[in-house]
C-alpha cells in the first residue's frame, strides 16, 4: 500500500462533511486500520481461518457417519458438539461475516465511488468485536464440558439441560455470549454498509446504476440490521433462562427424575424468535450471493446483465418477502396447523422473483461471448447448485410434503446445497474475480481449476444422494446410524462414499488455501483491469487501491454497470466513469 | 409476533416511500451521461451522522418491538401474573420527559448561538438522566423488596428485562451526551456542536418514545387497549 | 468446454439416479400416501425444470463459447419474455402448492372417529396411554410427573383411573382404525415419527400436540425420534406394532391400567427406588422386563 499523505487524498467539496482518517502508524495502518478494505482482509482471514474450524469438524462428523463405530473418540456428545459448532461457524460467523464484513467491505466503498465507509471509526470497531465474538466462540472448545451441542438452532429447553452437551456448563453460555457479541459487532458494520450505499454513492451514481453486487449487500444488510435484533432477544432471554433460572422458554420439566424449577414457558415462542431471525439469515447470504454471481456472470459473459430492472425489483420484493415466510421452518414443530397454510403460500410465492433471477442469470449467457476463466465456470456450478437446491426447497415449503421429510437428511441436504455449496461456490468465484484488485497477482489457473472441479463434482457428490438418504426416512442430526431398521447395507455404503467425497473436497480447500497465499508473492501480475470490467472498483488509479481509493478525484458516473459489447463502441466493454454516448440505434424487441 | 410485522410494516413503508423517488423504472441503459435528471438521485441533503443515527434507531425500534411481541405472545400463557407498577414510574417518565425537553431547548440554543444556554441544556439533560437511571434502580429495588423477584413470574422477567434493556440504551446515550458535553466546554466547531447536540436529542427523544411504550405495555394499557379494538373489529 | 460436457452429464446422472438407485422411500403403511404422491408431482414438475435450465446452461455455453471475433449481442432485457417466464413460474407454484395444501387440510382435519392414543416422551424413551372402558384419556400434569406416576396422569381425575399404561414399551395398534395421537413430552422437544406412516409432530413439554393416520397393514415398525432431544437421542427407538383386531385385543388384556399401576406399590417391592424408571432411561431393554414382571 502506497502511503498517501492528507493532501493528495480528499479535495474537500467532492467529499462534503466525510473526513478520512489518515494513519500515522503502522499499527493504526494494518491493526486498528480504519480503512474499509484493511478492515475487509481482517474480516475476510478471520472468517476464512474460522471456516476451516468448521470444515475440519465437518470432517469428523462424516469419520462417524460413514463409518460408524470405527472411531470411539467420537462419541454422541462429541458429534453433536461438531454439528452444532459446524453449522454456527457456517451459517453466522463463515458466510454472514465474510459476505457482508468482508465483500461489503471491500465492494462497497470501491463500486459506488467512496474514499471509504462513512463511519470508519465505528467500522473499525465492528470487527473487533467480531473478533472477539469469535474468541469467544472458540474458548468454548476449552471450556469445561466443551462447547454447546444443542444444534445450531439452539432449541430450548434441551439447549440448557443436562442431557446436551455444554447445557449445564460453560458451553451454550458461551455461544449464546458470542452470538450477542456478534450482533453487536455486526450491527455497527452493518449501519456502515447501508449509509455508504446511501450517502457515500459518488456523482451520477444514482441507484439503477449500482451493480447488482451493491443491490444484493445492500439489501441482505438491511435485512440482517432488522432480523438479528430477533437473534439478540431470543440469546438474551435464553441466557437469562440458564443463568438466573426464568422461564421465558422454560416450562415445567422433569428431568431425570427430578423436577425442575421452571414453569409455564413456551418453547414455540423460541422458535418463532430463532427463525424470525433464522429465515431473513438464508435470504441474507443469498441475497450477495446473488449479486455477485449476476456480475461475474455478465463481466465473463461480456454481455449486460439481462433484465437489469428484474433483477432489482427481485432483490427487493425477496428481501420483502423474506421476513412473512419464517414459520415454514415450523411446519412440524406443533404450531397451530392452520398457520401451515399462510407460510406455504409465501413460501412458494417467493420463488417467483427466485425463479427470474435464474432466468436471468442464464438468459445473460444466451448471445453471449462466454470466457471461460475460473469466476465463469463458479457462477455456473453456483447456478447448478441453486437451482438444485432451491427446487428442493419448494419440497420444504409446501406444507404437507414436509411432514414426511422434515428433520431428514433432506432437509441437510437441501439447506447444504442452496445456502452451503452455492454461496460457497460464488465466494470462490469471486475470490478469484477480485482477488487481483486486492492484491495485484492473478490467483494461479493450473490450481484454480483443480480447486473448481474437485470442489463442483465433489460438492455435487456430496449432497445429490443425500437427498434420497433423507428420502428413505433418516433422520438429521444421528450420531448413530446403526440399529435402524430403515437403514439398508446399501443406504450405509452410500454414506461412506459421501464421506470419501467429503475429504475430498476439504481437501481441494487445502489446495486453495496454498494457491491464496503463495500467489500474493509468485502470482501473474494482473494490471488494474484483467477481466477488463466495467465497474468503479477496477478503474482505481492504483493496484492494489491506495487509502483514499480514488487518489485526487473521485470518478464521476456516467453509465450504467453493464455497458459490454455495446453496437458501435470500439472495446468489448465501456466502464462506468467514461463519458460520451454509446446508446445502441435501436431498443431491443 | 404481530408487533414486530407492524413495526417493519412501517419500516417498509418508509423504504417504499423512499424508493418510488429513485425511478426504478427507469432503464439505466437508456441514460446516459450527467443529466440534471439525476439531481435528488444522489446522497440526501440530511448530514450523514443524523441518517446514520436513524438507521441505527430502526434496529433499535426493532429490538424493542421483538420484546414486545414476545410479551405478549408469553402473557397469553397461563402462568402469567402482572405484577403492580411501582409510583415511583410516573416520577421516572417524568424526569425524562423533563431529559427530553432540557435536550431540545440546549439544541435551540445551539441553533441560536448560546453557548451558556447550550451548556445549561446539556447538563440538565444529563443529570436528569441519570435521575431516571437511579430512580429505575430504586423502582427495581422496591419491586424486590416486595418479593417480585426476577425469577418468580415471567411478568416480572419481562419487566426486569425491557428496563434494563432501556437503560443500557440510556446509559450508551449519556456516553455520547458526555462527549458533546466535553466538546462544548472546549470549544468545538459550532457546527459540529449542533449536530452533536442534535443527534443527541434525536436519539433522546427516541427513547422517551420507546419508555412511553414499553411504560403502556407494562402497565398493561397496552394489552387492554388491543383487546378492546379485537372487540370493535368483532 | 468440458464444463458443458459436464453439465449435460450432471442431468443425465442425476435423472439416472433418481429412477435407477436402491435408495427410495420405505413401502408406505399409513393412508397418508396423499403425501406420496405430492411429492411425485413435486418431483416432476421440478425435474423438469432443474433439466431445462441445465440444459439450456450447457447449450449456451457450448454454442457461445468465446471464440476469435466474437461478440456478444447487446441486450437489455425482453420484457415479453421475462413475463412469460414469471407467469409460467406461477403456473408451476400453484400446482405444485395446491394439491399440497388441499391434502394438508385433510392432514389437520382428525375424522371424528379416530380413537385417541397419547404418547408421552422423555429423555430417552417412548411411553403410551390409551383410554380405558370409558373411552376417555384423564388430565396430566408434568408437575404430577413421579416414580409411581411416570406419565403425570392426575390422581385426582377419575377418567384417569382406567387409562391403560405402557411405559417404555411397544405400542400396539388396530389395523384400520384411524388413531389420533395426542403427543406429550415431559422434558425436551421430542419428534415422534414413523417413517412407513410419513407423518410426525414435534412434541412440546407443556403442551399436547397431534397428529392422525389410519394404519393400513399390519406389521412391525420403528419410531424414530427425529427432533434433537440430548446425546441420547439416535437411540430413541421404539416400536410399534400393527395387528389385526383380534391380536390388538388380546395384547390390550394383557396391560395394566393406571389404578392398578398405582396400588400394588405397596404389596410390591418394599423398598422402590425413587426416580429408578426414569434414571437409567437408556437403557430400554432392562425396563421393558421391570413393566412385565409387574
Amino acid at each position: 500500500m502506497v502511503d498517501v499523505t492528507p493532501a493528495d487524498a480528499v479535495p474537500p467539496a467532492e467529499v462534503g462533511e466525510m473526513e478520512l482518517y489518515h494513519p500515522h502508524s503502522w499499527w493504526t495502518k494494518y491493526v486498528f486500520s480504519q480503512d474499509a478494505k484493511v478492515i475487509a482482509i481482517q474480516y475476510s482471514a478471520t472468517a476464512t481461518a474460522i471456516g476451516f474450524v468448521a470444515l475440519f469438524l465437518s470432517w469428523l462428523m462424516r469419520l462417524q457417519l460413514g463409518f460408524p463405530g470405527t472411531f470411539d473418540f467420537i462419541t454422541p456428545e462429541a458429534y453433536y458438539q461438531f454439528i452444532t459448532m459446524h453449522g454456527m461457524i457456517m451459517v453466522i460467523y463463515l458466510l454472514t461475516a465474510l459476505f457482508l464484513g468482508g465483500f461489503g467491505n471491500y465492494l462497497i466503498p470501491l463500486m459506488v465511488g467512496a474514499r471509504d465507509m462513512v463511519f470508519p471509526y465505528v467500522n473499525m470497531l465492528s470487527y473487533w468485536v467480531y473478533l472477539l465474538a469469535v474468541l469467544v466462540l472458540v474458548a468454548s472448545f476449552f471450556a469445561p464440558g466443551g462447547p454447546t451441542g444443542a444444534g445450531w438452532t439452539l432449541y430450548p429447553p434441551q439447549a440448557i439441560m443436562t442431557g446436551t452437551p455444554g447445557g449445564q456448563d460453560w458451553g451454550i453460555i458461551l455461544m449464546l455470549s458470542s452470538l450477542i457479541l456478534f450482533i453487536i459487532g455486526f450491527t455497527m458494520g452493518g449501519l456502515n454498509y447501508v449509509v455508504t450505499v446511501l450517502q457515500g454513492r459518488t456523482r451520477g451514481m444514482t441507484l439503477m446504476r449500482l451493480p447488482l453486487t451493491v443491490w444484493g449487500i445492500f439489501t441482505a444488510t438491511v435485512m440482517a440490521l432488522l432480523a438479528f435484533p430477533a437473534l439478540f432477544v431470543a440469546c438474551v432471554m435464553m441466557l437469562l433462562d440458564r443463568a438466573l433460572g426464568t422461564s421465558f422458554f422454560m416450562p415445567a420439566i422433569v428431568e431425570m427424575g427430578q423436577q425442575l424449577q421452571h414453569s409455564g414457558g413456551s418453547p414455540i415462542l423460541f422458535q418463532h424468535l430463532f427463525w424470525f431471525f433464522g429465515h431473513p439469515e438464508v435470504y441474507i447470504v443469498a441475497l450477495p450471493a446473488f449479486g455477485i454471481v449476476s456480475d461475474l456472470i455478465s463481466t465473463h459473459a461480456r454481455k449486460n446483465i439481462f433484465g437489469y430492472r428484474m433483477m432489482v425489483w427481485a432483490i427487493i420484493a425477496i428481501g420483502a418477502l423474506s421476513f412473512v415466510v419464517w414459520a415454514h421452518h415450523m411446519y412440524v414443530s406443533g404450531m397451530h396447523p392452520y398457520f401451515g397454510f399462510f407460510f406455504a403460500t409465501t413460501t412458494l410465492i417467493i420463488a417467483v422473483p427466485t425463479a427470474i433471477k435464474v432466468y436471468n442469470w442464464v438468459l445473460t449467457l444466451w448471445r453471449g461471448d462466454i470466457h471461460l476463466s475460473i469466476p465463469m465456470l463458479f457462477a455456473l456450478a453456483f447456478i447448478v447448485t441453486f437451482v438444485n437446491g432451491g427446487l428442493t426447497g419448494l419440497f420444504l415449503g409446501n406444507v404437507v410434503v414436509d411432514v414426511p421429510l422434515s428433520d431428514t437428511m433432506f432437509v441437510v441436504a437441501h439447506f447444504h446445497m442452496v445456502m452451503g455449496v452455492a454461496p460457497i461456490l460464488v465466494i470462490f468465484g469471486a475470490i478469484y474475480h477480485w482477488y487481483p484488485k486486492v492484491t495485484g497477482r492473478m490467483l494461479d489457473e493450473a490450481l484454480g481449476q483443480f480447486h473448481f472441479w474437485v470442489t463442483f463434482l465433489g460438492a455435487y457428490l456430496i449432497f445429490f444422494p443425500m437427498h434420497y438418504i433423507g428420502l428413505i426416512g433418516v433422520p438429521r442430526r444421528y450420531a448413530e446410524l446403526t440399529d435402524m431398521t430403515i437403514m439398508t447395507e446399501s443406504a450405509h455404503h452410500l454414506n461412506s462414499f459421501i464421506s470419501i467425497m467429503a475429504f475430498l473436497v476439504g481437501f481441494a480447500q487445502m489446495v486453495f488455501l496454498f494457491n491464496l497465499i503463495w500467489s500474493i508473492r509468485h502470482g501473474r501480475d494482473a494490471g488494474g483491469n484483467p477481466w477488463r470490467a466495467t465497474t468503479l472498483e477496477w478503474q482505481t488509479p492504483q493496484t492494489p487501491p491506495a487509502h483514499g481509493n480514488f487518489g485526487k478525484e473521485l470518478p464521476i458516473v456516467y453509465r450504467w454497470a453493464y455497458d459490454y459489447s455495446v453496437p458501435g463502441a470500439k472495446e468489448d466493454f465501456i466502464p462506468q466513469n467514461v463519458p460520451g454516448s454509446f446508446i445502441p440505434s435501436r431498443e431491443p424487441a | 409476533m404481530s408487533v414486530i410485522l407492524v413495526f417493519l410494516l412501517v419500516i417498509a413503508g418508509f423504504a417504499g416511500w423512499w424508493l418510488s423517488h429513485q425511478r426504478l423504472t427507469a432503464k439505466p441503459w437508456l441514460e446516459q451521461g450527467l443529466a440534471g435528471d439525476f439531481v435528488g438521485l444522489e446522497r440526501s441533503a440530511l448530514p450523514t451522522a443524523k441518517i446514520g443515527l436513524g438507521v441505527f434507531l430502526a434496529v433499535v425500534g426493532c429490538l424493542f418491538s421483538l420484546f414486545t411481541s414476545a410479551y405478549f405472545m408469553r402473557m397469553g400463557l397461563p402462568d402469567w401474573r402482572p405484577l403492580p407498577l411501582p409510583r415511583l414510574l410516573w416520577l421516572n417518565t417524568g424526569v425524562l420527559v423533563l431529559s427530553s425537553v432540557a435536550l431540545q431547548c440546549a439544541v435551540i440554543a445551539a441553533r441560536r448561538g448560546q453557548t451558556d444556554m447550550v451548556r445549561l441544556g446539556l447538563a440538565t439533560a444529563g443529570l436528569t438522566a441519570l435521575a431516571f437511571l437511579i430512580g429505575q434502580l430504586i423502582a427495581w429495588r422496591q419491586l424486590t423488596d416486595d418479593g417480585y423477584l426476577l425469577d418468580s413470574n415471567p411478568a416480572n422477567s419481562f419487566f426486569y428485562l425491557i428496563t434494563a434493556m432501556h437503560g443500557l440504551h440510556i446509559l450508551g446515550g449519556l456516553v455520547g451526551l458526555g462527549r458533546t458535553s466535553i466538546g462544548a466546554r472546549t470549544g468545538a466547531r459550532p457546527q459540529r456542536l449542533r449536530l452533536g447536540i442534535e443527534l443527541c436529542a434525536m436519539y433522546w427523544h427516541f427513547l422517551l418514545f420507546v419508555w412511553l411504550g414499553i411504560f403502556a405495555v407494562l402497565a398493561g394499557w397496552a394489552a387492554t387497549f388491543v383487546s378492546i379494538c379485537q372487540r370493535l373489529l368483532t | 468446454m468440458a464444463i458443458a460436457l459436464v453439465l449435460v452429464l450432471i442431468v443425465v446422472g442425476s435423472v439416472l439416479f433418481h429412477f435407477l438407485s436402491p435408495w427410495w422411500w420405505t413401502p408406505i403403511a399409513s393412508n397418508w400416501d396423499y403425501i406420496d404422491h405430492t411429492i411425485i408431482i413435486s418431483f416432476w414438475i421440478t425435474g423438469v425444470v432443474f433439466a431445462a435450465v441445465v440444459l439450456f446452461m450447457a447449450y449456451c455455453v457450448f454454442r457461445f463459447r468465446h471464440r476469435e471475433g466474437n461478440r456478444a449481442v447487446y441486450e437489455p432485457e425482453n420484457k415479453r419474455l421475462e413475463w412469460w417466464l414469471t407467469i409460467v413460474t406461477a403456473i408451476g407454484v400453484t400446482a405444485l402448492l395446491v394439491p399440497g395444501l388441499f391434502v394438508w387440510s385433510r392432514f389437520v382435519n382428525v375424522p371424528s372417529d379416530a380413537t385417541e392414543i397419547e404418547v408421552v416422551a422423555q429423555q430417552w424413551q417412548w411411553s403410551y396411554r390409551l383410554p380405558g372402558k370409558d373411552g376417555k384419556l384423564g388430565t396430566s400434569d408434568t408437575r404430577e410427573v413421579a416414580a409411581e406416576n411416570p406419565l403425570g396422569i392426575a390422581p385426582k381425575d377419575p377418567n384417569g383411573q382406567d387409562d391403560v399404561v405402557v411405559e417404555a414399551a411397544d405400542l400396539h395398534l388396530p389395523v384400520g382404525k384411524p388413531v389420533k395421537m395426542l403427543l406429550r413430552s415431559i422434558d425436551v422437544l421430542h419428534d415422534f415419527y414413523i417413517p412407513e406412516f410419513r407423518a410426525k409432530m414435534d412434541m412440546i413439554p407443556g403442551s399436547v400436540t397431534y397428529f392422525w393416520f389410519t394404519p393400513t397393514r399390519t406389521g412391525t415398525f420403528q419410531v424414530l425420534c427425529a427432533e434433537l432431544c440430548g446425546q441420547g437421542h439416535p437411540l430413541m427407538h421404539g416400536m410399534v406394532m400393527v395387528d389385526t383386531e383380534q391380536d390388538y385385543l388380546t395384547w390390550l388384556g394383557q396391560q395394566q391400567t393406571f389404578a392398578q399401576l398405582s396400588a400394588p406399590q405397596q404389596t410390591g417391592s418394599a423398598n422402590p427406588l425413587p426416580g429408578k424408571t426414569m434414571a437409567s432411561a437408556l437403557d430400554v431393554g432392562a425396563k421393558v422386563e421391570t413393566v412385565e414382571a409387574r
